[in-house]
């Protein structure tokens, strides 16, 4: 606890985007092989800086096989809720899930922000026990707690759903939901702080992700396809959003950060019908009490290829599906950055009106084809493909790294990859190009996975006030 | 010149009466002022709420269920004190405020709890709860008792203002005939509130803007915990 408030807190998104550039960028890495523990990784991003745009801390965790995937902060700007006003907690763990394991720690940034210390480890035991759910994914910092998704229950059956936990003692506090309708499969959700909305989307439940991308299931539609949502403060299943069963798993939830602003996007792997894969809009028509929708707004399709360049699992299709697996919103609304860990592709679009995005950037890297090569090695093809994105405050920078989830990993590239990450330049009026300074490698096999920036970045923070 | 002098006399009686007994109402608009000026507990909800439907007057409707909750919240505390007053003798009472206030302020100096309970859509009801529990985790209740038992009769001390409540007024009869008292205090300390409460609101929202909240948020919850733990120490003393 603190005198003043945390200075990464800001009360509106608008004050955020002044925040000072990030010097420091925490980067997940994920051992494929199980053969040495996850750890994660601290990455220079100040461009003053010698070892700019390279590794320089790295913070084991104490098992192997963990699987980490997405993480957050133990606090952040929601912290000035007027309802719940917690300003002076700090900033300063970060809450690390493994999504095999089930298994949750606290590393604490403060002390050495380059060597994070883990100083609390939740085992599966306890997550079960507490909260009856088990792989747990998004990490949110509430303006009251911490909310954490979970894609099922120990016994790799669902329903996936979202547990909570205390922002300062870190203890597990349970079941999230008072009643969740219809709601089985889980995976991401986020929140409209202005409307006591609660957002969540499908994946699939544990057993139906662990082995990969499972054929069967999905050519029958098997895995999720809508988007929930729930009443934030009742606890209470609203709506079910159904973009339909060919709209094969919805993962992202980037929400607007304007509480004002009742609308969001949503990322959807694969389309059934064409291999294309899409962004769609929910919004709320109306005001107040009025019903949410959804419209789909981007399309991308898929790219005819020789089937000899193809992954066993794409042979019989001839093309490449871009596969969006993550999307980023900038803070002031403006921007969306969409990745396609197929095609390697990360697009920038212009959603300053969000039913009539405008695509006004494109770079590509990597890919299941095409191999694309970084500027800095303009003769070196890379494997991977672009994936999960950050974007910092102001909206200027976006950085992202190129391995997925092992299982996924594995079926797409199945020579394997190589984790870098890369940084964008982005012009705030349209226009995204590689900073040629950055290309960061990580030793020893491992994989990058989810970006969080020091200080918070866009899709860390939520705000109470426009 | 013999009604003259009796005025004179009777203003002087009442100065003499004011300046005795005025300490305890002083004491309850400060507090509420406290209150007021916690951005926790109330005006940045205001702020918030006119923002959240970009109308003023969302501002201005927000304030009569943040000073009901607050003035329930208070009411509460004396109904109870009042009720326990019947039952335990007066130096009991006061050591149980005094146990209460340390147990409290100790609690919320080491843990910064709130109630876990709102959203940005409240209704007036849900916005009155919101202010009720708001101010009575925060001991806002509680805080008013040393005040009004110290003015009490009887309050064993040689020193203090209780001694001096024989001349009868304000809380001197809050634990015999205590009703209007009781309520006096409790429209002082919830109007101070409310006005502060208020009075920042509006500024905040039609001038300063929300930049100064980084700056200018001090953690008066840690300065509260103290001052609970103070007046639960000084409650013993008095």
């Amino acid at each position: 606890m603190t005198l003043r408030p945390d200075p990464t807190f800001y009360p509106s998104p608008q004050l955020a985007t002044e925040a000072p550039p990030e010097e420091l960028a925490y980067v997940v890495l994920l051992s494929p092989d199980g053969t040495r523990p996850d750890a994660m990784a601290v990455v220079d991003v100040d461009p003053e800086s010698s070892s700019y745009g390279q590794q320089v801390g790295q913070t084991d965790m104490p098992n192997v096989g963990d699987e980490l995937h997405h993480f957050g902060w133990n606090a952040c700007s929601s912290h000035l809720c007027p309802w719940a006003s917690h300003a002076h907690v700090e900033r300063r763990f970060l809450v690390v899930p493994g999504l095999n394991s089930s298994r949750i720690h606290i590393l604490d940034t403060k002390g050495d922000p380059r060597n994070p210390e883990i100083v609390k480890v939740i085992e599966a035991d306890e997550l079960a026990s507490k909260t009856g759910y088990a792989s747990p994914h998004t990490v949110h910092c509430g303006p009251d707690r911490l909310y954490i998704s979970a894609l099922g229950a120990p016994d790799g059956e669902g329903p996936g759903g979202i547990f909570t936990m205390d922002h300062e003692t870190f203890e597990l506090e349970g079941v999230w939901e008072a009643d969740r309708g219809p709601q089985y499969l889980a995976y991401d959700f986020f929140w409209h702080l202005g409307h006591d909305a609660l957002i969540t989307s499908e994946w699939g439940t544990p057993s139906m992700v662990k082995e990969g991308v499972n054929p069967e299931i999905l050519l029958a539609g098997g895995y999720g396809h809508q988007i929930h949502v729930f009443d934030l403060k009742s606890r209470q299943h609203r709506q079910a959003l159904d973009l339909g069963a060919e709209q094969q798993m919805v993962l992202e939830l980037r929400p607007a950060h304007d509480p004002r602003k009742a609308y969001g996007f949503a990322g959807v792997v694969l389309s059934l019908e064409d291999l294309s894969a899409s962004v769609w809009l929910w919004y709320l028509d109306g005001n107040g009490d009025g019903e949410w929708k959804t419209k789909k707004v981007i399309e991308i399709p898929a790219e005819p290829a020789d089937a000899d360049n193809l992954p066993e699992l794409l042979k019989g299709f001839g093309a490449v599906p871009p596969l969006i697996t993550d999307i980023n919103l900038t803070v002031d609304d403006q921007q969306l950055y969409v990745a396609c860990f197929g095609t390697g592709d990360m697009k920038q679009y212009d959603v300053s009106d969000p039913f009539e995005p405008i695509l006004t950037g494109s770079v590509r890297i990597g890919g299941i084809v095409e191999r694309a090569a970084h500027p800095r090695a303009p003769g070196t093809p890379l494997n991977g493909g672009a994936q999960m994105v950050e974007v910092s405050r102001d909206g200027r920078r976006v950085y992202f790294t190129n391995s997925l989830y092992s299982p996924w990993d594995a079926q797409f590239y199945p020579d394997g990859i190589d984790g870098w990450m890369v940084k964008l330049d982005a012009n705030p009026s349209g226009g995204i190009a590689f900073d040629e300074r950055f290309f960061a490698t990580f030793s020893e096999g491992l994989r990058p996975h989810q970006v969080r920036l020091q200080g918070g970045d866009a899709s860390s923070d939520s705000f109470c006030f426009s | 010149m013999g009604s003259a002098l009796g005025r004179a006399r009777l203003l002087s009686a009442g100065r003499r009466m004011n300046l005795e007994t005025a300490w305890p109402w002083l004491a309850l608009l400060l507090l509420g002022s406290l209150h007021g000026l916690n951005p926790g507990m109330g005006w940045l909800f205001a702020v918030a709420l006119g923002l959240q439907e970009e109308d003023r007057r969302a501002v201005w409707r927000s304030l009569l269920p943040l000073g009901l909750g607050h003035a329930i919240a208070i009411a509460v505390a004396l109904v109870a004190v009042g009720l326990l007053g019947l039952v335990v003798s007066l130096s009991a009472l006061k050591w149980l405020v005094a146990a209460m206030l340390i147990g409290i302020g100790a609690y919320k100096f080491a843990r910064l709890r709130h109630p876990k309970y709102g959203g940005l859509r409240m209704s007036f009801r849900q916005l009155t709860i919101w202010s009720f529990l708001m101010a009575s985790a925060h001991g806002a209740g509680l805080m008013v008792l040393p005040i009004v038992l110290g003015a009490a009769p009887g309050a064993g001390a040689s020193t203090g203002p209780g001694t001096h409540s024989s001349h009868g007024t304000s809380f001197a009869g809050l634990l015999s005939d205590g009703q209007l008292a009781g309520v006096m205090a409790t429209l002082v300390h919830s109007g101070a509130y409310l006005f502060v409460c208020g009075l920042i609101a509006v500024i905040v929202y039609e001038k300063l803007g929300l930049r100064l909240l980084r700056s200018a948020w001090v953690n008066l919850d840690s300065i509260w915990a103290i001052t609970l733990i103070a007046t639960g120490i000084a409650t013993l003393l008095l």
